[in-house]
Parts: structure tokens; C-alpha cells; sequence
């Protein structure tokens, strides 16, 4: 929207000066936030480049590295399963995704266009599940998937997350957007429900469900908690598990740098995934996100 | 209707995978709660009563968990709201360069906080061969150098409390700049004709606009810090008690799993009384935002 240039603003020179004080003043702080948020990224990323033996003859830590090296790298990957935690990360985050979306597609779809005895009911009580903090249901998962012997395996860290009912009730809002009068239609000409899903649902509402994976991608690939409870087995550790048992057992404690590496390799695939979809993502978040 | 049962196949998966990992575990939650003396590996128990409640409330750790938890919620919310009030208002107020500034400012959102909280320890520690970055900025400053993970306690909090809010900023940044660019331009455009100075405009329109989402803010920002755990251990490491860092989740998971785990029983003790607590501050914030002046 333009603003209007109306005659009823034509400022004198003085508060045009203070005016500028004032806009250098915000940009100051604004840039010192940003300062504040970039520098870990940077540090990360230079202690990455620098020597073990540079990084610790520097009692000053220098802001540039002089001989950059990628030796790190190679590191993560070789002194430590880095590789593994981050192919399991991947495997993760795939499967509990996809099968998020299959089970949560579905039930929207009943809950928006279908009719059953007992819907609203249903509906309250999968609305009211929201409410209930992941906390409380940790304790007996952990003992359930124990039970089941799952620990250790994919099954195990993938079942209790591959449902959510927000997104069953972000995707049912979505899916009422759609004209009845199409399904309709559509059932006149004899189209059954599931096809009806598939050729127009859920094209028409690819946006919320794009939104959707991100944010599910997003969480997959920082969960950390229930991984923790559930795996003990180094070969089915995810990335954040990985980072903490590098830092505790990893590369002798003290080689910080390899850690740097590690570290940014980890940080990498879901900043490029940000930089590539920055819009769709800020927009999602700030529809369906919690964080904080 | 004598497509009923299709819609109930639809329904089917969710309403399994909710029943057994959701609905299923909060009835069984309370059971456990209750049931004393609990052994995990027998799966047997020994009565029915408030003692696993009692163990916890008078466990020392559980009371440090509270501690720290109360002080990082005390500290981070407020200023973490405040400051993101700042931050959103100073970009709504500028056009070069905004989309850069808000691309920035959510990069913390997108980043693994265990990773990201190594570098944080990093930049904080002190080792032997080096005091770190911050303090040999303290000291260039003239200040003494301490050690923010191992060190005394206040320098301990400070490091928690500022990674905190370095992570919960970006999403209260997101909702803060949404809102305010949702505000009706004409009132704006009305207030200036009227001559109407910036602190007014400020108090009487962009305030009241955006107020639903402070309280958004504050409501769910209550909720996350109370349930702080993972930036708490990347900084200090898994061994939380030792470290004197742990709060109420760190506790509950503590008594599950690992060298001090195996105990069901506290753990349920101790998640339900995280849920009260949370429940009864969601609940006076309702209130109070309810009853505010600023509807």
C-alpha cells in the first residue's frame, strides 16, 4: 500500500535533522541485534577452519583464520559416526513425515467433508488433546516402546510423533475453504471420496500442506528428547543426540574445532532448506509454529 | 449414512495412534503417580497413595529444578517480550533493509539449539589455554574474568538466561512485526492529520492493536520456559544436578532414564505437578488478560 503524500506533513528542516538522528539510532540497535544473532554462526564456522594446534596457541582468539583448513571436516566424518547420525537424522525425519501426512490428510478429510454419527463429539475430544503438554505422556511412551522392545530402532523413535492434532485441525480449517458444491459434484459424477482427496484436496490446498511438512521437517530434525530416552545405541543416535555424545565422549574433549565442524554440517541442511523457502517458512511459523 | 463406516476408516489411524500414545498414557500417567514404591523391572508395587507427591516436593534436587526453572521464566519471558516489542517496532518502522534484518533475526529459529548451544559454551568457557571471548572482553572492560559454565552460580543463570532468550527471540520477533503490519493504516493516517504526537499513537492505537498477541506472547512464552530443558543441556552437558542447572522437565527425564532413572512413579509425580503449575499461570494470565483495561 502507498502511503500518501499529503500536504499536511510538511516538516520543518529541524525535526527533519532529528529525524535522521533518530532513523541512525534505530538502525544502530537493529544491526546490534543482528550482530548479536550472526556472531555464533560466525564463530562456529571460523573455529571450524582453524587447526587444532592454532585454535589452541591462540590465547586471544583472532576473528580470521589465517590457514584455513578443512582437515576438520574430514574429522567429524572419520573420528566420529557423524555420517551415521546424520543419515539416521535424515531417515527420521523422511519417514515421520511422510507417515504424519498419511495419517493426518485423512482424518481432516473426514472431519471437514464427511458425515458421522458422533463427528462434533470426536472433534472436541481430538481438540482438546492440544492442550496436553508432551511431558506428560513422555513417562509412559517410554515404558510402552520398552515394553514393545523398541528401543533402539526406527519404529521406536518414529511411532509416538506421526500424529498431531493441530495439523489434523490446521488442514480440516483448510480443507472447509474448498466449495462444498465441487464435492458435490464431484459425487454426482460418481467420483469416489478417496480419489476426490487426491485429485482435488489436496492440490488445492498444497500451500497449508507444504507449510505443514516444513514445520514437522523442522521439528524432526532438532528433536532431541525423546531420541535421548529411547536410543543408547550410538549406531541409532540422531544429530542432537550425536552432537552431545561428540561433546561428552567425541574427539578427545578438547578438540573444539572438529566440534565447530560438526557442528556446522549439523546447522547447514535446515539453514539452506530456510534461505530456499524463507517466506513459506515465516509465513507457516507464524500461522501453526510454537517455539519458546 | 451408509458411508459411516468409510469415514471411520479415514478416522482410523489417528485415532489409534492418539489412543495409544496420547489418551492411553495420560489415564496411565495419574495410575503411576499414585502407585508406591514402583518397581520397574518387576512391574509390581507395593500401594496406593500421595508418596511418590511427597518424595519429590522434598527431594533437593527438585527444589533447585524449581528454582531454576521459576528464575529463567521470571527473567526470560518479560524481557524477551519486551525486547522483541522493541526489535518489531524499530523494523515497522524502516523500509531498506527489513527483509534482511527479519531474515537474520529468525535464523536462530531454523538451528539445532544443542549444536547452536555448543558455541555458546564455547564462547563462554574457560579453559586452560584460553578465558574465551567474553571474558576477555570483560577483562579488556576492566572486569574480572569468571567461569560461566562451571563458575558461580549468578554467572551460571546469566549465560542460561541470555541462550534462552537468543532462541525464543525469533518466533516472538515473527508474531510482533505480523501483527503490526496487520494494524489499519487509516488510524495511523487519522492520528497524524490530527496532529496526534508518536507516544500517543504509540499508547492508544498500536498498543491496543497488537495486545491479543502480546498476551499470545506472553501465554505460550509462560509455557516454553517452564518447560526448559534442552538449552539446558547445551550448555551444561546431560549431567544437570551436578551442574546445579536442572529444572522440572530435566528432573522428570532424569528419574526416567539414565544412572538416576528407573522411576516411573517420580516421574509422573513430578510431570503432574509441572502440569498444575503451568496450568494455574496459563490460567491467572487468561485472567488477567481478560480483565485488562488494553480490550
Amino acid at each position: 500500500m502507498d502511503e500518501v503524500k499529503a500536504d499536511y506533513s510538511r516538516i520543518p528542516r529541524k525535526t527533519k535533522f532529528r529525524n535522521g538522528v533518530k532513523k541512525s539510532l534505530l538502525y544502530l540497535g537493529l544491526t546490534f541485534w543482528a550482530v548479536l544473532v550472526l556472531f555464533p554462526f560466525y564463530w562456529m564456522i571460523l573455529t571450524s577452519v582453524k587447526s587444532y594446534s592454532s585454535y589452541n596457541s591462540e590465547y586471544v582468539p583472532r576473528f580470521i583464520a589465517t590457514n584455513p583448513t578443512i582437515q576438520n571436516y574430514i574429522d567429524a566424518f572419520t573420528a566420529v559416526s557423524l555420517g551415521r547420525y546424520f543419515f539416521n537424522t535424515l531417515i527420521f525425519t523422511v519417514v515421520t513425515t511422510v507417515l504424519m501426512m498419511a495419517v493426518i490428510i485423512p482424518a481432516a478429510f473426514a472431519f471437514a467433508r464427511m458425515e458421522f454419527k458422533g463427528k462434533n463429539i470426536l472433534f472436541v475430544m481430538f481438540l482438546s488433546l492440544m492442550m496436553i503438554p508432551g511431558e506428560l505422556v513422555v513417562i509412559t511412551n517410554y515404558v510402552t516402546i520398552t515394553a514393545w522392545g523398541m528401543r533402539n530402532s526406527f519404529p521406536g523413535l518414529i511411532l509416538p510423533s506421526v500424529t498431531s492434532v493441530f495439523y489434523i485441525y490446521l488442514l480440516k480449517e483448510n480443507f472447509e475453504q474448498i466449495p462444498e458444491e465441487l464435492y458435490k459434484a464431484a459425487k454426482v459424477d460418481g467420483t469416489s471420496d478417496f480419489k476426490y482427496l487426491v485429485r482435488v484436496m489436496i492440490p488445492i490446498s498444497q500451500p497449508t500442506i507444504v507449510t505443514i511438512v516444513i514445520l514437522k521437517v523442522i521439528e524432526c530434525w532438532n528433536s532431541y528428547v525423546w531420541p535421548r530416552l529411547i536410543t543408547d545405541d550410538a549406531s541409532y543416535f540422531l544429530v542432537s543426540n550425536g552432537i552431545q555424545e561428540i561433546r561428552e565422549n567425541g574427539f578427545g574433549r578438547e578438540n573444539i574445532p572438529a566440534m565447530m565442524a560438526a557442528v556446522v554440517v549439523i546447522s547447514l541442511p535446515l539453514i539452506i532448506l530456510f534461505l530456499i523457502f524463507r517466506k513459506k517458512i515465516m509465513a507457516g511459523v507464524s500461522r501453526g509454529g510454537t517455539k519458546g | 449414512m451408509k458411508n459411516q463406516w468409510k469415514a471411520w476408516l479415514y478416522l482410523l489411524p489417528s485415532i489409534l495412534f492418539l489412543g495409544v500414545f496420547m489418551v492411553y498414557p495420560l489415564i496411565d500417567v495419574l495410575i503411576y503417580s499414585f502407585e508406591q514404591g514402583y518397581n520397574f523391572s518387576s512391574q509390581t508395587y507395593s500401594g496406593i497413595g500421595w508418596y511418590n507427591y511427597a518424595y519429590v516436593l522434598h527431594d533437593p534436587y527438585f527444589a533447585q529444578a524449581l528454582k531454576n526453572t521459576f528464575i529463567i521464566v521470571i527473567i526470560t519471558v518479560p524481557i524477551s517480550t519486551t525486547l522483541a516489542l522493541l526489535i518489531s517496532l524499530g523494523l515497522s518502522s524502516i523500509k531498506p533493509l527489513r527483509d534482511l534484518y527479519q531474515t537474520i533475526y529468525f535464523l536462530p529459529y531454523v538451528t539445532n539449539t544443542l549444536a547452536v548451544g555448543l558455541v555458546f559454551m564455547i564462547l563462554f568457557k574457560k579453559t586452560p589455554y584460553s578465558d574465551g571471548l567474553i571474558n576477555l572482553l570483560i577483562r579488556a572492560f576492566g572486569g574480572a574474568s569468571v567461569d560461566f559454565i562451571d563458575g558461580p552460580y549468578p554467572a551460571k543463570m546469566f549465560v542460561m538466561c541470555f541462550y534462552t532468550i537468543w532462541v525464543v527471540m525469533p518466533f516472538k520477533i515473527l508474531i510482533l512485526t505480523s501483527a503490526l503490519a496487520s494494524v489499519n493504516p487509516d488510524y495511523y493516517k487519522a492520528a497524524r492529520v490530527d496532529g496526534t504526537s508518536s507516544r500517543r499513537i504509540f499508547t492508544k492505537i498500536t498498543l491496543p492493536m497488537i495486545a491479543p498477541m502480546i498476551f499470545y506472547l506472553v501465554i505460550t512464552g509462560f509455557i516454553g520456559a517452564f518447560k526448559a530443558y534442552s538449552d539446558e543441556v547445551a550448555l551444561f552437558g546431560t549431567d544437570l544436578n551436578a551442574a546445579g542447572m536442572n529444572t522440572i522437565v530435566g528432573y522428570i527425564y532424569d528419574m526416567l532414564y539414565g544412572d538416576s532413572g528407573g522411576y516411573p512413579s517420580y516421574a509422573s509425580a513430578a510431570a503432574l505437578i509441572l502440569f498444575a503449575i503451568v496450568f494455574t499461570i496459563t490460567c491467572v494470565n487468561l485472567m488477567l488478560s481478560k480483565n485488562s483495561e488494553l480490550f
